[in-house]
């Protein structure tokens, strides 16, 4: 047997010892990202999850500089350091990065976000998608996704749980012009190391989105969270893609074709309540004509497997015999 | 070198002088009366006369955001705003205390909506009093320049780092015409030297902002807020004391006490109205009536020593107040309280609120006022002074 090779984290950004659930792929992600932009920046922080789990004081794990100011204002904060910056004219060879949650990013921040991207400051900013405000316990979001079970959108007798299909945060964020949006994964972390250096490579706003799966909220297993990730993709619930100056390239598609939605949802407790009944089983239905019109979207209908279309028809008649 | 008077707007002199203090970041958002200052900054960085980012930000929130950033990355800051404008900084405000960051912003005082009212009152300020933003009141435009001069190295010095807010009365004081010295430049830079950080987001010195605390910490982060605050009244006063060294005009300061020595009736006001109020004293001294004003010029911190020092010879106390506490009394006039009381006095301590919303205050009112409670007349609730009956419909249903 090999002697173990003591960990050297002297070199790490973000460095270990901070508080995430295991398995908590924001933790993930944030680390990667973290790690690929290097020492020389400044990081802001939307109040949420990752700003709890990495700055308890006094052992805050960042050793770049950082900052959280508010829930709903990490990209205002980010564009302050960056006029700051730019005024003693430090910006050469030196980043800002700006960081939140799903719900600091597209609900409560949306403005601050907005106001800086239309302004074309120069940033990367980076929502931690979990699909939920899991800080103060699992509350839905607008990127919370259609029937998930959250502790305000909870499951019950007469609701299917969150009634709204997900936002199109990276539309929204396209529609500012900036030079790049990125949707990435914590499954497939491997990748996100070339995303961040793509979008550092342009001036201007840039916004890198990642799914990041939360065992936590999602009562999930804290051991498959790469692969549920990776399957959230593979379903085409979670289109994966980059808009660069405004050419639109799809991840590539999965090697063994297009998935069936129930394999992403079933290992789910925030879905367990679709699984339960014959109702249950056309919501499901709904959720699988949601992810083939993603998979056309992006890779065309012939694309679109035939199992998808099917569901896209039944739903269809589903909202017709309703209307 | 000498300083010449011009006639300005209120708000223009004030962005002339808030050019002068070197801002590295300023980030404004409009909102009547305190537009044109930021206006005019706007201008004054598109003409080239001041080096500056002027960031064009999405709402009020944003603009104390931006400030905040950039303060934390070590540049000097500015903002201006009124009324709603304000309440929207307000989480953002708390939040640069905390972070002990020396960000200077104006407030042009503006009544709160609802009803909606672009006028004048000073319940804008008042409702973030407690948040540790040092609080400074102008009476007149020349006093609005010059405290952003002073409040900038208040804010800065190293013994306070805190934010620090210029009152100026919306539109009695922005939109008014007034010869007004603005501060010359070469004078300026001597006063106010270029702002260093003591910590600053720093890619060579990495420190983590904003860090969260457990409750056997927490306590002592926001008591030091408290207690730097408190360390700012000498730093005002010192800071007053050396622009008049610098400028040759006293200015600043934490009281102002007018004809007090031998008063037995002493008016506590802030802002404009104290021009009206001095007027009245004057004719009232002619008539034989002992009356005085302790103007506030620092709110916050509440220069409790200075007060007592200024009203214990007293016999009675009126305080003048531009808005008051919902379902309790008023904001100024139980802090008033609070310092006799505590120094053991019972002088007898009435409160009004003579405006709301921009409504006039003749001299009669004032007058009135000190009528009453020369006379002795013992008040048994805050009043709100004058309200007209005829407009206070049967709303309130029989109970
Ligand atoms: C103005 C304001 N409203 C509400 C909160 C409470 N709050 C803190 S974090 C949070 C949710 C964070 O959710 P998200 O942004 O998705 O981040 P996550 O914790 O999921 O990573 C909420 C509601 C707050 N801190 N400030
Ligand atoms: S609740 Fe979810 S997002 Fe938050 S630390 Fe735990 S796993 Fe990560
Ligand atoms: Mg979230």
């Amino acid at each position: 047997m090999a002697s173990p090779v003591p960990f050297d984290y002297s070199d790490r950004v973000l460095k270990p010892g901070y508080t995430s659930c295991l398995g908590c792929g924001e933790a993930l992600a944030m680390r990667i990202v973290a790690q690929t932009v290097g020492p020389k920046a400044v990081y802001t922080n939307c109040t949420g999850c990752s700003e709890i789990f990495t700055s308890r004081y006094p052992t805050s794990s960042w050793s770049a500089p950082w900052i959280h100011s508010l829930f709903e204002n990490s990209a205002a904060i980010a564009s302050g350091v960056y006029y700051a910056l730019k005024h003693k004219g430090k910006l050469e060879g030196q980043k800002v990065i700006a960081m939140g949650g799903d719900g600091g990013t597209a609900d409560i921040g949306l403005q601050c976000l907005s106001g800086a991207a239309e302004r074309g400051d120069d940033f990367l900013y980076c929502c931690w998608d979990n699909e939920a405000y899991m800080n103060t316990g699992i509350q839905r979001s607008s990127l919370t996704p259609l029937d998930a079970s959250t502790t305000t959108s909870p499951s019950g007798k007469v609701s299917w749980g969150n009634d709204r299909p997900k936002k199109d945060m990276p539309a929204i964020m396209a529609a500012h012009n900036i030079p790049y949006v990125g949707v990435g994964s914590c499954g497939y972390y491997r990748e996100l190391p070339r995303m961040v250096k793509k979008a550092l490579s342009y001036e201007g706003p840039k916004y890198l989105q990642v799914h990041a799966v939360c065992p936590l909220g999602w009562r999930s297993d804290p051991a498959r969270t790469c692969d549920l990730a990776r399957l959230a993709f593979e379903t085409g619930c979670y289109p994966l893609y980059e808009i660069i100056e405004g050419t639109t390239t799809p991840h590539k598609p999965p090697k063994e074709g297009w998935k069936p939605v129930q394999e992403y949802l079933k290992p789910q407790g925030r879905f367990r309540h679709l699984f339960r009944s014959a109702d249950g089983e056309q919501r499901i239905t709904r959720i699988q004509a949601q992810a083939a019109a993603n998979i056309r979207k992006f890779y065309g209908d012939d694309a679109v497997p035939d199992f998808a279309k099917e569901a896209e028809k039944k739903a269809k008649e589903m909202t017709t015999a309703q209307a | 070198m000498a300083e010449t008077q011009e006639i300005l707007e209120g708000a223009m002199a004030v962005a002339h002088a808030v050019a002068r203090c070197r801002p590295e970041v300023i980030a404004a958002y409009p909102i009547t009366p305190q537009t044109h200052i930021s206006e005019e900054l706007s201008q004054i960085v598109a003409d080239g006369d001041l080096d500056a980012e002027f960031v064009k930000v999405e709402s009020e929130f944003g603009a104390a955001s931006v400030v905040c950033g950039a303060s934390a990355a070590g540049a000097r800051t500015y903002t201006a705003t009124s009324s709603q404008g304000l309440l929207l900084m307000n989480e953002v405000l708390w939040n640069i205390a905390g972070m002990r960051l020396p960000v200077v912003l104006a407030c042009a005082n503006r009544s709160l909506s609802a009803p909606l009212s672009i006028w004048c009152d000073h319940q804008d300020a008042e409702a973030i009093r407690d948040c540790g933003v040092i609080q400074l009141y102008a009476e007149d435009n020349q006093e609005a320049c010059d405290q952003h001069l002073i409040a900038f190295k208040v804010a800065e010095d190293r013994r306070v780092l805190l934010p620090a807010m210029v009152n100026l009365d919306g539109f009695l004081l922005t939109h008014v015409f007034e010869p007004t010295i603005i501060p010359d430049q070469a004078l300026s830079d001597q006063y106010l030297p270029p702002y260093k950080a003591v910590l600053k987001l720093d890619i060579d010195d990495p420190a983590t902002f904003g860090a969260f605390t457990e409750p056997d910490k927490c306590m002592e982060g926001r008591w030091m807020v408290h207690d730097a605050c408190r360390r700012s009244l000498p730093v005002i006063e010192e800071a007053s004391a050396e622009f008049e060294k610098v400028f040759g005009r006293a200015s600043g300061g934490l009281l102002e006490n007018y004809k007090t020595d031998d008063a037995e009736t002493i008016l506590v006001a802030k802002g404009s109205i104290s021009g009206t109020i001095k007027d009245v004293i004057d004719e009232m001294r002619d008539e034989g009536t002992k009356v005085g004003l302790m103007r506030i010029k620092t709110y916050r911190p509440w220069p409790g020593e200075a007060v007592l020092a200024a009203l214990k010879g007293a016999k009675q106390v009126a305080v003048i107040e531009r808005g008051g506490s919902f379902g309790a009394g008023g904001i100024m006039t139980p802090e008033v309280k609070e310092t006799l009381y505590d120094a053991g006095l019972r002088i007898p301590v009435s409160g009004f609120c003579v405006q709301l919303g921009g409504r006039e205050v003749p001299p009669d009112g004032i007058r009135e006022i000190i009528d009453r409670v020369s006379s002795g007349e013992k008040q048994t609730a805050y009043e709100y002074f004058r309200l007209k009956q005829e407009l206070l419909p049967d709303l309130v249903p029989e109970v």
